[in-house]
Parts: structure tokens; C-alpha cells; sequence
């Protein structure tokens, strides 16, 4: 629909061409109907320039000859008249044509590009998502698709039709009368050099008035988020008073933006009408001198009406498609990452002892897991997945000059529970990170069972663990699903079981629905403690060999902490455990507890050992004995 | 309903005004052009006049002109008044905000009131623009341009009645069974990118859980789902373009068949029939302007209705009623008999008849399970929330009967999510005491065992905080909570679980610094870890929202099972 909406200026796509080739790409998936498209336009817009040049025809020959007379021979009119509705019926019926071929080629093309954007955005490594902003990637599917959606089904059809139509009247002004197209001409340069003029005024207070709308809504966030320390601290004054004057400032500069953005089309449009008056008062004249006829003057004169219109359109479906293409470049720019490389070659697959008391690889699922290493030679090795994870001298950092591990090394064997613990920073949860292949050791000094965890392919490396962290994220979904996630195929049974073991069983049992009550907003009905039960009991349903809690239990009380602490232990029994936490009482059972330091570790032993030896964990927890 | 916020507009009446009136002024001119027009042919050419057709045509360019500059007029008038009038409304929605109580901010969350001010507040504003210049212009066009019509031939003018009533009835009818549609399509937009904002946050979960293809293929499904209601929706809207078409077209086909044999028949001259077809396209252009304009004030009602259910809150809790000249003299508390229930639920409040006293300058430390009602407790102090039952006393008197910030700066709390703003560090610190001199900053940093994290920064306290603090690590937020607390010199002190992140030696010393620098100050504790509370004057045992217990620690670990079971649990592992 057309509107008042987009005298706005563009963002700017940096390779306007080469964008706009991209989406074209995605579009001709549809070539028929993009053809049948293209021609429908053509004769919609033929059909609307052609009926105005009728009137000529219309009037001079078959009504002023007959101005007067008592029994005019209407045949001729009638067959005009009736041409005349064949055109303009074809003319409606190509529009028609054009916009619902369009919406199909513009909602399948969307629905490529979102589930391509999807897809792709799933595969990208987690060092993408630390490095840009959740707001920024919504606005990929969000802002840029909407406005990239508008261009494909509005923008581009309207712009061809417009430029087709404005062409069209163009040549039939000339047809009709060249000495009158000069003064439209004339006219017409004017309309431009106005149109750029403020055009150009528009951007630049947009522009202003956009970097207001940033620091007033930058603003607004930052005191509403933290609306309880204002009244705390009584600073609503202040705060109120700061505000003022950016409001002050934006009002200022919207208004600006706006007028310029106001005024364009009533000037434009006037400027139209005075085109009409001049080609009217030009007509006149010249039809007195005989130079021409009624039935020109009409024609030409509803022409000048139509001109106007498709010639905003144009302006209006630039600025937009522009803008539109900015979008579509920054979607492409995701589309253009490269995915998590995965050179791993060393699958993880079923397994069971053959009659040799040899692995072998088994199709069914026999709870047995094995690691499958192809050789060099082509042969096949099979060694069984115990969860034996060691660190040799492992130095890493995030980015290039800041080290945030340095020369760490542990050995954890198959069942062991091992603790990291130490102040934020520290470098806790990157070990967590290098073990998952979040991030990658560039050194393959990572073993787990004894394989370079680099030659594991990433994706059967994590099926071997299972986490545990300090932000739930549950998914939208009910509890049961919420906690098979942790095993897609896992049974009622095995669901129900996990729970017991996370002792979340008897409050879901207490939920309204049981295991059906559904869970938004990452569980948002549900007590923080809660929601961390349930994403223990997605940990146990996955029954791996190894297992990493981070944080697991921080926002829990010790109570209930103590609560699921056997269902704990009866979870890391006979798995190898890497546990990271504050609490003494959740390490304090570990076989070995690694005390991280700036990147080092600088202590090592287990619970006696260390309190013995009455260093930096002595210290840390020193509190917890002191009786007054 | 727009009407309710009119008051906003403030200054900016006159300027909503003269838009409309600049409007008609110009619709006017552009409505008498083509009458003009007709006048040059039937006159000035069939009476071979040149001097009347330069004549009238000099009229025409001026009246132009004059529509011109009454349009500009309007396009500037409309911007003022709009932009006005959404100043005029952030405004008076920001400032209600900051009367808000916390009941008040927990009912309508931030993510909610954020949204109101900014994407709620432009959509009001563009449709109050819509209102004052296409409504106006729109219907006045019409109206103006049919009359014209008639004036100069009623019984032509009988097309455009008809393809008026057609044209209508269509777009109403494509509204009303398009309007559903795109609500539901809405809803299923909205859920597909709700899913992807929880994939988002949850990558490492997806990842670690190999769930990447699971999570596509369900995205696959809510993008399939809100592309065919897309198709159900449009397939109304797109009707509207050839609609349109169809009727104009009958109306030129009517015009010059029906006009023609007029003019053959003497009742009708070609000029007047060329005006009429001019008027064929401003009466469908209005039209359709008219539905436009009336689908924008449809969608941004939602909007209207959720910046006046903010402004309609009613403040709970305000300066009505109080003693003006009252200060808090000492930090004495008393809660008589309290209840209290953040739903105003009395069945099942969140505390129940909670008593105690706590003298001036006294250390008491408050422990209980998750949801016993130990933040909730603290918070009747300050009176961010008022009690259902009871009363709550400092310094002797009712809390209720303090001004509300003579109250708050006497009672500094430090919550259990802090925020910090952006801003250098000293600038955060200075919200606890405008004029604090910069020792008086040093000497609460160093209490709050903050100063020598800051002091390692290369800038120091000028350091930069960037957006809610994103510089500093959880445990550094909480210390510099706390100084920005301390500064206020308050005679109430409370800290709410503030040291969760610190490690315990670091704990330690901050109890130590508050109990040597503010011996006058009574200082409320609430913690998880039974160090932090061992050594307080008191400490208050809640459960479910009572009072289970108050003691030292000797005492309670003699007689209180419930402070016993904490201890021990948090004590496994000495042996």
C-alpha cells in the first residue's frame, strides 16, 4: 500500500550490486513466476498509460464532431469504449497477476533465507555468539528480513511498474504533443532539483535525529533496568532532570527531520498542479491558434495528474530498496561466516565385545561406547570410551596478546571427580570451554582416552559429555521435553529416572501439569533452583562418561543443595566429573581439587592435602572454620 | 482514546491546530484547479479568448502556489505538533515511571516499560501525524470533490456515488477479514523469533547437547508456519491494488461514455468533463488514504492503551501523609507484628507476624532458606514496599510518617542484583553523596575492600564503566555496591546477600572495616554463608516467612535445629 511512510533517508549497502545480485539469486528459484511477474507488470502498466491516450480518440472523433446532432451513429463510440474495457480489464488482471505471483516468490524466498540464516547461525563456532550481541543477531531475523521482505514483495515490483509507467507517459506525451512536453520538462527539472534539495536536508537531520533516538532510548534502558537503585539512592530528581534535556534535544532534531520529510510531497504534489495550470493555460492557447485539438489537451492534461505519483513512487521505493539491501548485507555477512571447523576424524559409535573379547561396532545400542580412529593404512582402531581426560602444559587465551590459561596440566582418570576452584577469572571455565571444543587449543595437548581431542569430531566429542552450567536455559517446551533434550529417543522411564536422581521428581510432581506443565522464558515458573534440578536431570538422562558441572549449584541454597546431593553423588558415580564452585561442600569429597590462579594452577591435591598444607585454599575457605 | 493523552500536547496545541487548517486551506485551492481548468476550455477556447485564458490560467498557477505554500505549512505545523506532542508524552510517562514503587515496577517489568517509551510512544506519535493531516485532508477531499461533482453535473456525479459505496465497501470488507489474519500471523512471528532469541542465549547448551540439527529442523517448522499464514494474510491485502484499479477504471469507462453522450446532448461541456475526470483520481486517491489511515490508528491502539495503563498506575507508595520536618534521629528498628505479601495476598503472605527489635549501631545478621523472606523483610525498611499488617518503626517513628527520600538517606540498602550505570567509577560512587569529597570516596572504597582493584585499573576512579557496568567482574560490582552505599554516611545499613561472589577472606575484612568505621550504624546482614553472620550482635532466623529464631550463634546452635542443620551442612569436610 503506499503511504506516507518512507520519505526517510537510506542506510547505505555498502555493495549495493552485488547484494542485490545475492538476493536475486535466492529469487530465481522461481524463474517462471518471476518472468510471468515481470511481464503482468509490463502490461499492467501499458494497460494504465494506454487507457489515458483514449480520451484523445474518444473525444475528438466520436464526441465533439457530434456536439449538436439529434441521431449520432454511436457504433464507433461503443466499439471504443468497449476496446477501451479490454484494456483496462487486462490492466487489472495483470495487477492482480503480479502482486499474488509476487507474495508467493517473496514468502518461499523469505522462508529459504530464514532457515538458511537458521541453519547456518547453528553450525557458526561459540566464539561468534561471545563476540556479538544477542541484540544484534535478533535483528538479523527480525529488522532486516522485515525490511528485506517489503522490498521483494513491494519495493521491486512497485519500482519496475513506476519506472515503466513514467517512462510510458512519458512517450506519449511526446506523441501527443512535443511542444507541451517541453514546458513538463521544464517543469519536471524543477520537481528533481527540488526533490534532491530537500531530499538531502531530510537525511542529514534523519541522520541527527537517529543519533538522538540512540542516546534517549540508551538512556531510558539503562535508568528503567535500574529503576530500584534510582529510588534507593532518592535520585528520581536528577534522573528525571537528565532525561529533560535529552528529550529537549531529540524533540529538536525529530522535528527537524520531519519537516523536511513533511513538506516534500505537498510541494511536489502542488507542483503538479501548477504543471496542469501552465500545460491547461498552454493548451488553451495553442488550441486557439489551431495548433491542436480537445481531445489532446484531455489526454495530455491526465497525464500530467498521473505523472506525479509514480515519480514519488520511485523516490520513496529507492530510499527503501536501499535500505533493504543494507539489511540483506548484514544477513549475508552472517550467511558469510565461517562455520565450526570439525577436521575430527575419530567418531564415537555403539560397540560390544565379540566372542575374542574384542570391540567391535555394533548397529544397536548396547550402552557400550566406543571410539572408532581410522589409520593412516585404512585400517580401523577400536578402543573403548572410559573418559580419561588429560591437559598437558595448556596455554591459551581468547584473544591474541591476553593469556587466560598458562601451562595447565591434570590428569583425570575414568571415575574421577575433579575440582577446579578459584577466584572469577581464573580461568575455570575456559578448561570447561577446551574440553567441549568451544575453543580450540591450537597444540593438540588435549587427550581424551588417550586421542588428540583435536582428531575427535566435535560433535561425537560432545555426545560424550554433558554439561552442567550456571545459566539453566531451559527451551520453551514442557518438562519432559525440556529434560529429554539431554537424550532425544530417551524413554518416560529413563525421563522419570533422571529425576529422581536430580531429586527434581517430587516438585515436578507437585507442578499442575506434572512433566506436562510447560516451561517458558527459560523457566521463568519455576525457582531458580528449580530450574537448575531440571537441567541436572537433562545432564543424568544423557548418562555420559563425563560430566562437568559449572557453577551447578550456586543458586541453590545449602539446603537444598544438600538435598540433591546424594542424587549428586549417584550421578557422578563411576563417571569422571570436572566440578567448578564457590562451595566448600561442593567440593569437598573431589579426588583432586586444582586451585586456579591468573591462569596457573597453583595448588593441587585433595581436601586434607590442601588444608594441610595451608595455602591459598586454607585461605579461601578459612572462614568456614573459624568459631567464635 | 488518543484523546486521553491530548494533554501532552502542552504548548504545541496552536500548532495542532493550524495543521488541519492549513490542510483544508490547501484542499480547497486543489479542489477548485480543475473547476478553473474547465472554465479555460469551455470559455476562453470556445470563445477564441486568449486574454481570459492567460488570465485564468494565471489563476491557476497562483492558486497552486498558494496550495503549495499552505502544504509546506502543514507538513512543518504537523511535524511540530507530533514531535511535541510525543515529547510532551515521554515526558509525563518517564516521570511516572519515577514515582513508581517497586510494586509498581514489579507489576509492569522493565523490558515492558522500556518498549512503552520508545517503540509504543512512536507509534502513537505517527499516528497522532496520521490523524491531523490525512484524516483531515483525506475526507475533506472527498467530500469537496464530490460536491464539486455535483455542482457542476449531478447526474454524472451519480458514478462517483456508486464507485464511492463500492470502493468502500471492498476495502472494508478486505479489512475486517484481513485484520484477524495478521494477528494471527503476528503471533506466530513473534513465537519463531522468541525461539531463536532462546537459541540464541542457549547456544552452548545446543552445542554441547549435539542438538544443532534438532534445533533446525523446529525452526523449520515455526518458519514454515508463519510463511503460510503470511500467504493467508496477504492474499486479502493484495486484493486492493486491482480493486482500486477496477473502480477507477469504471468510473473513467462511465465518465466518458455517460459524459460523452451528454456532451452530444448539450447538458454537458468537455471542459467539465475533463474536470470530472481529474476528480476521479483525487476522490480514489482519498479513499484509499482514509483506509490507510484508519488501518495505522488500529495498530497503534494497542500502543495508545499501554502507555495509559502506566500513566493510570496508581503510586502506592508516596509522600502523602507524612511529616515534612521529620529526620531519622538513630538507627533503631522495630517491626510490630508485621504481615506482608507482594500480591497483597492474605492467605498466604510472604511474612507473617514478624516482631523484633534491633537497638542503634547493632550488627544483626538474618538467615534462612531460599523464599523465607529475608529480602523481602529488609526491603519494608527503606519502605520500598509497604507492610499489609503491622508497623514498621526507625528511629522511633513509623516509617510512613518519613519524607521518602529523608527516610532512603538514612537507610542505605544494598540489593541483591546490583547495578551500576555508565559513567567513570567515581561517578557511580557519587550517587551515594553528590558532594563527596574524594577522601571520603577512598576511605569507603577501602572499607568496602574495593580500592585496590580500582587503583590497579590504569585509570583509576575515572575508569569507564561502559553499559551496566560490563567492565567489572560480579565480585568487584558488589564492593563498589557497597562504598557507593557506605557514602551515604547512613544510620541504617543493609546488605542483601552482597558478598555471594566475594571469596570468604575478602568477606571477612569488609564485616571488619564496617564493624571499626561505622560503630553508629546498624548494620543488617543477610548471607547464605553462616561465617558472614557468625559473629553479629543478633541473628534472625526466618522460615516461610516467620521469625523461627533470634540469637547469638552460641545460642542458636544450642537450641535452634534449623541454624544447626545450615551450619553443619556448610561445615562438611573439617573432619
Amino acid at each position: 500500500m503506499p503511504g506516507p511512510h518512507s520519505n526517510r533517508p537510506a542506510a547505505k549497502p555498502k555493495n549495493a550490486g552485488k547484494t542485490l545480485s545475492r538476493v536475486m539469486k535466492y529469487m530465481f528459484a522461481y524463474k517462471l513466476q518471476l518472468a510471468a511477474v515481470t511481464a503482468a507488470i509490463i502490461v499492467s502498466s501499458a494497460a494504465n498509460v494506454a487507457g489515458t491516450y483514449f480520451l484523445k480518440p474518444i473525444i475528438n472523433q466520436y464526441i465533439v464532431p457530434y456536439i449538436g446532432s439529434n441521431n449520432p451513429d454511436m457504433t464507433g463510440f461503443i466499439s471504443m469504449i468497449g476496446i477501451l474495457a479490454a484494456v483496462y480489464a487486462l490492466g487489472v488482471a495483470a495487477t492482480y497477476a503480479y502482486n499474488r505471483l509476487m507474495l508467493n516468490i517473496s514468502t518461499g524466498t523469505l522462508y529459504k533465507l530464514r532457515t538458511d540464516l537458521f541453519t547456518h547461525m547453528e553450525s557458526l563456532p561459540i566464539k561468534y555468539f561471545d563476540t556479538h550481541t544477542h541484540g544484534e543477531l535478533m535483528s538479523r531475523y527480525t529488522n532486516d528480513i522485515d525490511t528485506l521482505r517489503e522490498m521483494i514483495s513491494h519495493g521491486i515490483p512497485n519500482l519496475l511498474s513506476s519506472v515503466l509507467t513514467v517512462t510510458g507517459i512519458f512517450a506519449m506525451m511526446i506523441v501527443l504533443s512535443p511542444v507541451l512536453t517541453v514546458l513538463v520538462v521544464l517543469v519536471l527539472i524543477l520537481m528533481l532539483f527540488v526533490m534532491k534539495k530537500i531530499g538531502g536536508l531530510s537525511a542529514k537531520y534523519f541522520r541527527k535525529q537517529q543519533k538522538e533516538i540512540g542516546r534517549v532510548n540508551g538512556y531510558i534502558e539503562e535508568m528503567i533496568e535500574g529503576q530500584k537503585v534510582v529510588k534507593v539512592f532518592s535520585h528520581e530528581e536528577t534522573v528525571k532532570s537528565n532525561f529533560e534535556k535529552m528529550n529537549d534535544e531529540l524533540c529538536h532534531a525529530a522535528t527537524n527531520a520531519h519537516t523536511f520529510a513533511g513538506i516534500l510531497m505537498p510541494i511536489i504534489g502542488n507542483l503538479s498542479y501548477a504543471l496542469y495550470s501552465l500545460t491547461a493555460t498552454a493548451g488553451a492557447i495553442m488550441s486557439i491558434y489551431g495548433y491542436i485539438d480537445i481531445g489532446t489537451i484531455a489526454s495530455f492534461l491526465q497525464y500530467t495528474r498521473t505523472f506525479t505519483q509514480p515519480l514519488n513512487q520511485i523516490s520513496q521505493q529507492m530510499n527503501s530498496i536501499l535500505t533493504a539491501l543494507a539489511g540483506a548485507e548484514r544477513i549475508f555477512e552472517v550467511l558469510d561466516e565461517k562455520p565450526e571447523v570439525d577436521e575430527g576424524i575419530v567418531e564415537l559409535v555403539y560397540a560390544r565385545e565379540n566372542e575374542k573379547g574384542e570391540l567391535e561396532e555394533t548397529e544397536i545400542h548396547t550402552g557400550k561406547w566406543a571410539w572408532r580412529q581410522p589409520n593412516k593404512d585404512g585400517s580401523i582402531t577400536y578402543s573403548e570410551l572410559k573418559g580419561d581426560v588429560r591437559f598437558e602444559d595448556v596455554t591459551f587465551g581468547y584473544e591474541e596478546n591476553k593469556t587466560v590459561l598458562d601451562g595447565i596440566s591434570l590428569y583425570a582418570k575414568p571415575g574421577q571427580k575433579i575440582a577446579f576452584v578459584g577466584s572469577t577469572g581464573a580461568g575455570k571455565t575456559t578448561i570447561t570451554n577446551l574440553i567441549n571444543r568451544f575453543y580450540d587449543v591450537p597444540d593438540g595437548k588435549i587427550r581424551y582416552d588417550g586421542i588428540n581431542i583435536n582428531k575427535i569430531r566435535k560433535s561425537d566429542l560432545r555426545r560424550s559429555l554433558s554439561m552442567v552450567l550456571q545459566d539453566t536455559h531451559l527451551f520453551t517446551g514442557t518438562v519432559r521435553e525440556n529434560i529429554r533434550y539431554g537424550k532425544l529417543d530417551a524413554t518416560d522411564e529413563e525421563v522419570i529416572n533422571a529425576a529422581k536422581l536430580a531429586n527434581a521428581h517430587s516438585f515436578i510432581m507437585h507442578l499442575p501439569q506434572g512433566y506436562d506443565t510447560m516451561l517458558t522464558s527459560d523457566g521463568a515458573n519455576l525457582s531458580q533452583g528449580q530450574r537448575q534440578l531440571i537441567a541436572i536431570a537433562r545432564a543424568a538422562v544423557a548418562n555420559p562418561p563425563v560430566l562437568i558441572l559449572d557453577e551447578a549449584t550456586s543458586s541453590i541454597d545449602t539446603r537444598t543443595e544438600a538435598l540433591i546431593e546424594k542424587g549428586m553423588d549417584t550421578l557422578m558415580e563411576g563417571r569422571t566429573v570436572f566440578v567448578i564452585a564457590h562451595r566448600l561442600s561442593t567440593v569437598r569429597n573431589s579426588n583432586a581439587i586444582l586451585v586456579l590462579e591468573n591462569g596457573r594452577i597453583i595448588e593441587r591435591g585433595d581436601h586434607e592435602d590442601l588444608i594441610a598444607a595451608q595455602g591459598k585454599y586454607y585461605q579461601l575457605y578459612t572462614g568456614m572454620f573459624e568459631l567464635s | 482514546m488518543l484523546k486521553k493523552l491530548l494533554p501532552c500536547l502542552g504548548n504545541y496545541k496552536k500548532y495542532a491546530v493550524l495543521t488541519p487548517v492549513t490542510v483544508i486551506g490547501e484542499v480547497i485551492l486543489e479542489i477548485f484547479i480543475p473547476l478553473i481548468m474547465a472554465r479555460i476550455i469551455d470559455v476562453g477556447i470556445s470563445n477564441n479568448d486568449i486574454d481570459y485564458v492567460v488570465r485564468m490560467g494565471a489563476l491557476m498557477v497562483l492558486m497552486a502556489l498558494f496550495a503549495l505554500l499552505f502544504g509546506a505549512l502543514s507538513g512543518r505545523f504537523a511535524a511540530v505538533a507530533s514531535m511535541g506532542f510525543a515529547k510532551g508524552i515521554r515526558k509525563k510517562l518517564f516521570d511516572k515511571i519515577q514515582e513508581f514503587s517497586f510494586a509498581n515496577i514489579d507489576k509492569f517489568s522493565t523490558a515492558s516499560l522500556v518498549t512503552r517509551l520508545t517503540t509504543d510512544i512512536n507509534s502513537v506519535q505517527m499516528a497522532f501525524m496520521m490523524v491531523i493531516r490525512m484524516l483531515v485532508r483525506a475526507p475533506i477531499m472527498l467530500v469537496s470533490a464530490t460536491v464539486m461533482a455535483i455542482v457542476i453535473n449531478a447526474r454524472l456525479a451519480v458514478i462517483f456515488l456508486a464507485a464511492i459505496s463500492f470502493l468502500s465497501s471492498a476495502l472494508y470488507f478486505i479489512a475486517t477479514k484481513a485484520y484477524p489474519r495478521f494477528r494471527t500471523m503476528l503471533v506466530k512471528y513473534d513465537s519463531m523469533n522468541a525461539s531463536v532469541q532462546e537459541d540464541l542465549i542457549a547456544i552452548r547448551v545446543v552445542k554441547a547437547f549435539v542438538r544443532e540439527e534438532h534445533e533446525n529442523e523446529k525452526f523449520r517448522k515455526a518458519a514454515d508456519a508463519v510463511r503460510k499464514a503470511q500467504l493467508k494474510a496477504e492474499k486479502m491485502i493484495i486484493l486492493t491494488m486491482p480493486i482500486m484499479q477496477f473502480a477507477m477504471y469504471c468510473c473513467m469507462i462511465a465518465i466518458s461514455w455517460f459524459g460523452g453522450r451528454m456532451i452530444i446532448g448539450g447538458t454537458l461541456l468537455t471542459g467539465e468533463l475533463m474536470s470530472f475526470i481529474s476528480y476521479v483520481g483525487q476522490i480514489m486517491m482519498s479513499l484509499m488514504m482514509i483506509t490507510f489511515v484508519f488501518v495505522g490508528i488500529v495498530m497503534s491502539r494497542a500502543s495508545i492503551l499501554r502507555i495509559i495503563e502506566v500513566l493510570d498506575e496508581e503510586i502506592d507508595i508516596d509522600d502523602k501523609n507524612v511529616n515534612m520536618d521529620l529526620k531519622v534521629g538513630d538507627g533503631t528498628i522495630v517491626f510490630d507484628s508485621v504481615s506482608f505479601s507482594y500480591s497483597k495476598n492474605k492467605d498466604n503472605p510472604t511474612l507473617n507476624e514478624c516482631s523484633f527489635e534491633i537497638k542503634s549501631g547493632e550488627t544483626v545478621g538474618i538467615i534462612g532458606g531460599t523464599g523465607s523472606g529475608k529480602t523481602s523483610l529488609v526491603q519494608l525498611i527503606p519502605r520500598l514496599y509497604d507492610v499489609m499488617e503491622g508497623r514498621v518503626l526507625v528511629g522511633g517513628h513509623d516509617v510512613r510518617d518519613y519524607r521518602l527520600d529523608t527516610l532512603r538517606n538514612a537507610v542505605a540498602v544494598v540489593l541483591q542484583k546490583n547495578v551500576l550505570f555508565s559513567g567513570t567509577i567515581k561517578e557511580n560512587l557519587r550517587w551515594g553523596n553528590e558532594a563527596a569529597a574524594d577522601s571520603e570516596i577512598i576511605e569507603a572504597c577501602k572499607a568496602a575492600q574495593a580500592h585496590e582493584f580500582i587503583t590497579s585499573f590504569p585509570e583509576g576512579y575515572e575508569t569507564d564503566l561502559g553499559q551496566g557496568g560490563v567492565n567489572v567482574s560480579g565480585g568487584q560490582k558488589q564492593r563498589l555496591s557497597i562504598a557507593r552505599a557506605l557514602l551515604k554516611r547512613p544510620k541504617i545499613l543493609i546488605l542483601d546477600d552482597s558478598t555471594s561472589a566475594v571469596d570468604t577472606a575478602t568477606d571477612s575484612k569488609i564485616r571488619q572495616a564496617l564493624r571499626e568505621n561505622l560503630k553508629d550504624t546498624t548494620k543488617i546482614i543477610i548471607a547464605q554463608r553462616i561465617t558472614s553472620v557468625s559473629d553479629a550482635d543478633k541473628i534472625i532466623v526466618m522460615d516461610d516467612g516467620k521469625i523461627n529464631a533470634i540469637g547469638t550463634h552460641e545460642e542458636l546452635l544450642a537450641t535452634n535445629s534449623i541454624y544447626r542443620e545450615v551450619y553443619e551442612s556448610q561445615q562438611k569436610g573439617a573432619a
